[in-house]
């Protein structure tokens, strides 16, 4: 893949490829976003500190949850956003690899490298790559409506299974005992919620900061071609079966290691880790953020489980009427979702408008 | 440059509004929190909307006030997913500092906060989840509605005392389900009957036409039903359109299927049905007619069914924790406070088994009647203090 | 065994005219209305309402579930939906998702969250031998009452003038504009049309299937099963798609119970693998 040659241009490279390096410099907004992310979780260190900040810790296992969300929502942004392909079936993945991750911790107690969290993650994204790869060849043909029945019926029939493989997963009671040893050998999941945090960030990070060099590397170039015409794409000679089967391996991947944090982070996996609804709310996540800028997601996530929070604070048996409303509101009025929204907004203020380069 | 600003700012606020949204509420020494955790929404919304409302109906007729400790009820949804429960619970336990955790509306829910309740000593009041698992994994649950095995043996007594000698199991495929089905083939069999087959339907289950043609096929004397109660509208529906009674197919189950709840609307089809439980709204108590009276009165349209009074009986059986504690929030000392406890209960006589802490009640046989122009389950034969037979 | 393939078929019939509408908007006018079931819904909420509220006998329901879903069809058309035409396929599953939501909670709300049963008239239940395979009155009632309108539509869509704009429209929207054909007028009334054959299958699966609020979202996922199979060109892809369906999902939970849930999926997605634009579908080169 030529993700690394993106890095290896030369001064002496053409314009296209100083384009590209341009394209791909982080912008400040984006240090800002992670700095904020950082400094939820290190306001907790803050009465120590002298300062007293209302909340955190009581809202660091809602951000963890976030974060991973963000990454089950940032894997199908890579597909959705980047390749041009809608997928219900991300679900599937998810649960694939949160299951692999819980039973690695559970009967790894003991056997020590099997339950470590890390290694873990590892087994989880590999676990869903593999059964992504073997699906790949099922979102190459057909049309929207096709892809989307395909992947929904694999998700189900994953479903399915987990449920029916009782003696494995544990059925609908879900996977108990799921007792991860400590990450990197020092810091034990803790009842406040503070490892999982800084692990989740830390693996989010690692993951969204592998998405983007990929998406500004000459393969992901490549996938908004295909995005934007498969035909043409297939006319100037790119392997485009092959790019798609690619990225959605990756996708699978990414999904797998969320599912897996999710299993570690809360120590025990479910059914409803497969769950359709689980891929209907990434993907509304992805939509609502914005397909196609890779914050777009994590926004998403972000926006969304706030705002179910929140409403479900006031209105403990209806909010997901008002989650309804705005959904309907944010299709009507707003192009690509919130950032769109917010594109919108900007452009309507400033005179000059100077959309400046080409996308993030 | 500008979009890139607001997508930043964005980005910034929405981490800020996460921030604000969780105030920390100080340890007010005169407020004891008990964080109520139902599912509201989604298929088993009714369950948790009946647990509720007996919670609120025993804290109306009690007051607020225990041991000199004014009591908040917290009410959250966690819409029947259990890392919802879980990640709700540990935001009770650690910003609320709930002294109790209650509710948990299936058993992959009370499951998933088993490590949290553990690590943090805070009691679990089960209100509804009936698997015999669940109080074993961890020291700190205490259950006070029922468990499927509990239920189940009395009406396979019921059924090999009156002639059954073959019978079908038809279950939701999912925990309470199986244990449902086992205890009812265990006991069954040791009193000399057989069961014929055990037919699993899936919990999200569409149609239960042809799992019930299946059992109406192998002809049994009696048909064991068991799903979760806001399915069994449905499901009696089919066993009417089926006319299993037709084919000389007895059919009985746990009083999940009968469900006060839900049991006018099933139609006179059902009247003459058999089930075993440990309440019914027809219960001949003064105490409980009190409860129905006033439930229906603070909830129109609702009649109080088993899950509404195990909401009830869980605040009684934490009200009275507090007072052996005099107050103090100790999680250990109030699950020791539980065990032993026993009390009368609209459903009748009950206490929380010392050794298990489990609830031990009297299980009631009863026949679906018309009476005063609605449908109840009238008690006619009762198997005292009955103890769940998996639990070692 | 006879009683089997009977069930199956009712459940198929009740499966297609559910169905049927949202093949018809996806086909027609390409949006994917994944709210489709809560037309379905009110159809069945107002049936029991109807029943259970005023007393009023279950043949006029029917009519009454059509009527109005119809109607709610009209104007959310008129209102929302074709502000999105233009839209991204992903706006509309957004859109419809939405809508979902809000159609859940605000039923839940009135309603309750309670199944809702409701009590057919008497010579609707019980059942019957016939040629060794047992028949239940209702089912016989479903199928014949599917049937019927399974007959209408293929005769409105085949030997009416309307029909025949609607194919064309379905063919080549801007083509059929060009040729004077009024596409919104006909949009607007398909969907009306689909959305009343919603409601009265909702209203005819009252008693069959279960009535909660979660109803379109439970469903949703058959829908889209009976849709995928059998493609949104014709009519007659999806009617013997559902029959496939139905039946193969009842033969399958009476004789294997324990893989009851994976058959239908299988089904659908083996039949994806080999032929993506569904089984019956015409190879239209669009």
């Amino acid at each position: 893949m030529s993700v690394a040659s993106a890095t290896n241009v030369s001064a002496a490279a053409g314009p296209a490829s100083l384009r590209l390096l341009q394209a791909s410099r982080w912008r400040w907004y984006e240090f800002l976003f992670w700095g904020v992310a950082i400094a939820c979780g290190l306001s907790v260190l803050a009465p120590s500190l002298g300062f007293t900040v209302p909340v955190i810790p009581s809202k660091l296992m809602l951000l963890s949850e976030i974060l991973i969300l963000g990454l089950l929502a940032l894997s199908i942004d890579l597909t959705l956003g980047y390749a041009g392909l809608v997928t219900l079936g991300q679900g599937a993945f998810f649960g694939i690899g949160a299951y692999t991750a819980g039973l690695m911790a559970k009967y790894g107690a003991g056997v020590a490298p099997m339950s470590d969290p890390l290694l873990g993650l590892l087994g989880a994204g590999l676990a869903a790559g593999l059964v992504g790869f073997a699906t790949s060849f099922l979102v190459l043909r057909g049309s929207d409506l096709t892809r989307l029945m395909v992947t929904l019926g694999v998700a189900l029939i994953v479903e399915e299974l987990v449920n029916k493989l009782k003696d494995i997963t544990g059925g609908t009671d879900g996977l108990q005992g799921v007792m991860s040893s400590k990450v990197l050998g020092v810091w034990d999941f803790d009842l406040y919620g503070y490892t999982a945090f800084w692990y989740a960030l830390g693996i989010t990070f690692l993951c969204f900061w592998f998405c983007r060099r990929l998406v500004n590397s000459p393969f992901g170039y490549s996938l908004r071609a295909i995005k934007g015409n498969a035909l043409r794409a297939r006319a100037i000679g790119m392997p485009v079966n092959a790019r798609l089967i690619q990225v959605y391996t990756l996708s699978a991947f990414i999904a797998g290691v969320a599912g897996g944090l999710l299993a570690q982070t809360t120590q025990f996996a479910s059914p409803d880790m497969v769950a359709f609804h689980r891929s209907a709310d990434s993907l509304l996540m992805v939509i609502f953020g914005g397909a196609g800028h890779l914050y777009g997601g994590l926004i998403g996530a972000a926006i969304f489980r706030v705002m179910q929070d929140f409403l479900s604070n006031i209105t403990p048996q209806y909010w997901l009427f008002w989650v309804g409303i705005v959904l309907i509101l944010l299709v009507l009025f707003v192009r690509n979702g919130v950032i769109g929204l917010m594109s919108t907004i900007i452009q309507k203020y400033s005179a000059k408008a100077p959309a400046k380069g080409g996308g993030k | 440059m500008q979009r890139r600003t607001v997508v930043a700012g964005l980005a910034g606020s929405v981490f800020a509004a996460t921030f604000a949204g969780g105030v920390q509420s100080a340890a007010a020494q005169e407020v004891v929190k008990i964080g109520l955790i139902a599912t509201l929404t989604g298929p088993q919304a009714a369950s948790g909307r009946q647990k509720v409302a007996g919670a609120k109906l025993f804290m109306a007729q009690h007051g607020n006030k225990v041991a000199g400790k004014t009591i908040e009820l917290i009410v959250k949804d966690d819409t029947g997913v259990a890392d919802q429960t879980r990640r709700i619970a540990q935001e009770l336990i650690v910003n609320d500092k709930v002294a109790f955790l209650a509710g948990f509306s299936l058993t992959p829910l009370a499951l998933a906060v088993a490590p949290v309740i553990t690590q943090a000593k805070v009691p679990a009041i089960i209100m509804t989840a009936g698997t015999s698992v669940i109080t074993e994994r961890s020291p700190y649950f205490v259950r006070v509605s029922f468990t499927l095995p509990q239920q189940t043996v009395p009406i396979a007594e019921w059924a090999a005392k009156n002639g059954v000698k073959t019978a079908v199991s038809l279950v939701s495929d999912y925990g309470p389900g199986i244990d449902t089905q086992d205890a009812f083939k265990q006991r069954l069999e040791e009193r000399g009957g057989k069961v014929v087959e055990q037919i699993k339907a899936p919990l999200a289950n569409p149609e239960f036409a042809p799992f019930l043609q299946r059992a109406k096929d192998l002809k049994p004397d009696a048909l064991l039903l068991f799903v979760p109660a806001p399915t069994a509208g449905s499901l009696m529906r089919q066993v009417v359109d089926r006319d299993l009674a037709g084919a000389g197919i007895k059919v009985i189950g746990t009083g999940d299927i009968t469900d006060d709840d839900q049991l006018n609307s099933m139609g006179d089809a059902v009247i003459g049905l058999i089930t075993s439980h440990f309440y019914s709204a027809a219960h001949d108590s003064p105490l409980n007619k009190k409860f129905v009276t006033e439930f229906k009165q603070a909830n129109p349209g609702m009649r109080p069914n088993f899950i509404a009074v195990s909401g009830y009986d869980g605040m009684y059986a934490m009200y009275e924790a507090l007072k052996k504690t005099g107050g103090k929030t100790d999680g250990t000392a109030l699950v020791e406070a539980m065990k032993g406890m026993k009390w009368e209960s609209p459903r009748g006589m009950m206490s929380i088994d010392p050794a298990t802490r489990d609830v031990v009640q009297d299980v009631y046989i009863r026949k679906v009647e018309k009476k005063d122009g609605e449908l109840y389950n009238i008690e006619f034969d009762v198997v005292k203090d009955v103890k769940d037979p998996l639990h070692k | 065994m006879l009683t089997i393939l009977f069930d199956g078929v009712a459940y198929g019939m009740l499966l297609f005219v559910l169905s049927v509408g949202l093949c018809v908007t996806l086909g027609l006018m390409n949006f994917i209305n994944l709210a489709h079931g809560a037309f379905a819904m009110a159809g069945g909420y107002l049936t029991v309402v109807m029943m259970n509220w005023y007393g009023i006998s279950f043949y006029w329901c029917l009519p009454a579930a059509f009527i109005i879903s119809a109607v709610l069809g009209v104007v959310l058309e008129r209102t929302l939906y074709s502000r999105l035409y233009d839209k991204t396929h992903l706006d509309q599953v957004l859109f419809s998702i939405g809508l979902i939501f809000v159609a859940t909670a605000a039923v839940d709300y009135v309603m309750g969250a309670s199944q809702q049963i409701i009590n057919l008239p008497a010579h609707l239940n019980g059942r019957f031998e016939f040629l060794g395979a047992s028949i239940g009155v209702y089912r016989l009632f479903v199928i014949i009452i599917c049937g019927l309108l399974t007959v209408a539509l293929q005769f409105v869509i085949g030997r009416t003038r309307f029909g025949s704009r609607l194919r064309a429209s379905v063919d080549d929207g801007r083509v059929a504009r060009g040729l004077g054909i009024d596409v919104t007028f006909i949009f607007a009334l398909t969907f009306a049309f689909g959305s009343g054959l919603a409601g009265l299958g909702g209203a005819l699966g009252a008693s069959i299937l279960s009535m909660d609020p979660t109803f379109p979202l439970k469903y949703m996922i058959y829908f889209l099963i009976v849709i995928a199979v059998g493609g949104t060109t014709t009519i007659t892809g999806p009617f013997f798609a559902s029959i496939l369906l139905g039946v193969a999902d009842v033969a399958g939970k009476y004789f294997v119970p324990s893989i009851g849930g994976f058959i239908i999926y299988s089904i659908m997605v083996l039949v994806l693998i080999f032929k993506p634009e569904g089984l019956f579908a015409r190879s239209t080169k669009r």
